[in-house]
């Protein structure tokens, strides 16, 4: 038996190789670098007490992160709602409508919402001619814009969670506490809501810690005045060779991420989460 | 769900406008890639093909589709042997062990991928690999394993072992299970895997800002530079040509997974 598994173990190697070569050491390499440059020790994160602008860029990523995760939720909780309630032929164009945004080119989407939003863009221009307004608003290269950009990338990611939780509670419940005297809104205050639970938590870590790292959403919509962590980091690194801070906010930013998903490991099945979609 | 319980009128409305605000800026390219003006806006007069005739036209665009394509197709070809291999190893020896192996593989979904920019940044240095066809290759490679790991488990799951189990024991090698057993049966999964490794690479551009410079120069990377310099309305002809390619290839994906389940 032993010798017919050795077989089985060959064939985990080229991946295993691969990404231990290709994956892992670059990215040990840049927490080693954080302690090592440009003198060794912790004095690079020191400057997260003392730095303004690294406080500064931790804050507002913080910030836009959970404004962002709060909406998405939102947004898909009622798309998933929709859809889990909805006929199975409608279903399918509900989910097209989730599944396509999620694959289209995050630069189509930052460039679609530029489009729309800029002072010269179709939305200023269609209010002014309808005289709603006299001055262009100001719709983008700023946080608002950063946010509309973003939530419209996570709500996808946040539907796909809720929608396995929905999916798996038994009409059969909702029915029944409408038959015994519940209003539609108590049944979903006191039913549909809590059985939903496991799914919005889901939603919420995945949102939250894809949100952390993101780079060219918000350096498109944010038009350099808005800095995110992973802008900034870029900056760090190509503009002003910074490496020890830059690879300093780099391994903070992997480090939340993988305590967060740590502990919330129990709901969150990455996994099932990608393959059911 | 039909269970004689429908949505009220307020979670409707909102289900219904969160799918137009997901769908419509999408929409809104059509109509800006065919404006018949000189600047990124809706039509004035007429429609025109000119921004399409334009894309077409110039080497510059077309050079960075072709090598894209190239990229993308390498490096799923990558990803998808070592995937579909670890997979099918990890599901049938199935230990502790491979679980954690398997929780490594899914990392670069969860690594923000400008940590592993700035990396790869310093460490393709050594290699002389930056500014190289193959560094990208490898890079968009690794980066697309846990998708073809992910739909490829996924297959599987769904697969009896004992078949496998009957063809080793009636003396069939390694290779011949895995040739006429498992990749057969599991196809649908890889053709999956496939599809999600290509679109990464195809999409990818962070990475690529920091390991690429000249020599690359990747359709994402063009796409950056014009939307940060100008408001040339080719660039509503690429981003349209871009939807219809990959709402291609997720209906393509669609078909393959409707094939497996009925």
């Amino acid at each position: 038996m032993m010798r017919r598994e050795a077989g089985w173990y060959a064939l985990l190697l080229p991946a295993f190789l691969l990404l231990s070569v290709f994956y892992v050491t670059p990215i040990l390499q840049v927490l080693a670098i954080s302690f090592l440059e440009p003198s060794p020790g912790f004095s690079n994160y020191e400057r997260i007490g003392t730095n303004l602008s690294v406080q500064r860029v931790i804050i507002t990523t913080l910030r836009i992160c959970s404004i962002t995760t709060v909406l998405a939720l939102l947004l898909g909780y009622a798309l998933s709602y929709t859809i889990t309630l909805a006929s199975e032929r409608a279903r399918r164009w509900w989910l097209l409508c989730v599944l396509v945004p999620l694959w289209i080119s995050v630069l189509v989407r930052a460039f679609a919402w530029v489009t729309l939003l800029r002072r010269q863009g179709l939305i200023n221009q269609t209010l002014q001619g309808a005289g709603v307004i006299s001055e262009p608003l100001e719709l983008v290269w700023n946080e608002f814009g950063i946010i509309v950009g973003m939530v419209h990338y996570m709500v996808p990611y946040a539907v796909l969670p809720m929608l396995a939780s929905m999916r798996e509670i038994e009409p059969r419940l909702l029915a029944a506490a409408r038959g015994m005297g519940a209003s539609r809104g108590q049944v979903f205050a006191r039913v549909f809501l809590p059985l939903s639970m496991p799914g919005v938590v889901a939603a919420g870590v995945l949102v939250f810690i894809f949100s952390l790292g993101f780079y060219i959403t918000p350096a498109i919509l944010g038009g350099g005045k808005t800095l995110m962590v992973a802008e900034w980091i870029s900056l760090q690194i190509l503009d002003l060779i910074r490496w020890g801070l830059g690879t300093m906010m780099a391994t903070l930013l992997v480090v939340t991420i993988l305590v967060t998903l740590a502990v919330f490991s129990r709901v969150v099945n990455m996994r099932r989460l990608f393959g059911g979609a | 769900m039909e269970g004689g319980y429908s949505p009220g009128r307020f979670g409707r409305a909102l289900g219904w406008a969160t799918a137009l605000y997901l769908v419509l800026p999408l929409f809104i390219i059509l109509p800006v890639s065919m404006t018949d003006q000189r600047f990124l806006s809706l039509p004035h007069e007429g429609l025109s093909l000119r921004h399409y005739a334009a894309l077409f036209a110039s080497g510059e665009w077309f050079a960075s589709i072709a090598q894209s394509f190239w990229i993308a197709c390498a490096s799923t070809i990558l990803a998808v042997s070592a995937g579909t291999l670890f997979a099918i190893a990890a599901w049938r020896i199935n230990r502790r062990a491979t679980e954690l192996l398997r929780a490594l593989m899914l990392l670069p979904l969860i690594v923000p991928s400008i940590v592993y920019a700035i990396g790869l940044y310093r460490y393709f240095g050594w290699w002389d690999l930056l500014d190289r066809f193959a560094g990208v290759v490898i890079a968009h490679g690794v980066t697309g394993i846990p998708y073809v790991v992910i739909t490829v488990s996924t297959a599987l799951a769904s697969f009896d072992v004992r078949l496998e189990q009957a063809a080793r024991g009636m003396g069939a090698s390694l290779r011949q299970v895995l040739a006429w057993v498992i990749l057969p049966r599991i196809m649908p999964g890889i053709v999956s895997g496939a599809i999600f490794a290509f679109i990464h690479s195809w999409d990818e551009l962070v990475i690529v800002l920091f390991i690429a410079s000249r020599d690359v120069f990747t359709l994402p990377r063009r796409i950056w530079d014009g939307i940060n310099e100008n408001q040339d309305p080719i660039m509503a002809a690429v981003a349209m040509l871009l939807i219809v390619f990959t709402t291609l290839l997720l209906v393509v994906d669609l078909a393959v997974r409707r094939r497996r389940d009925g």
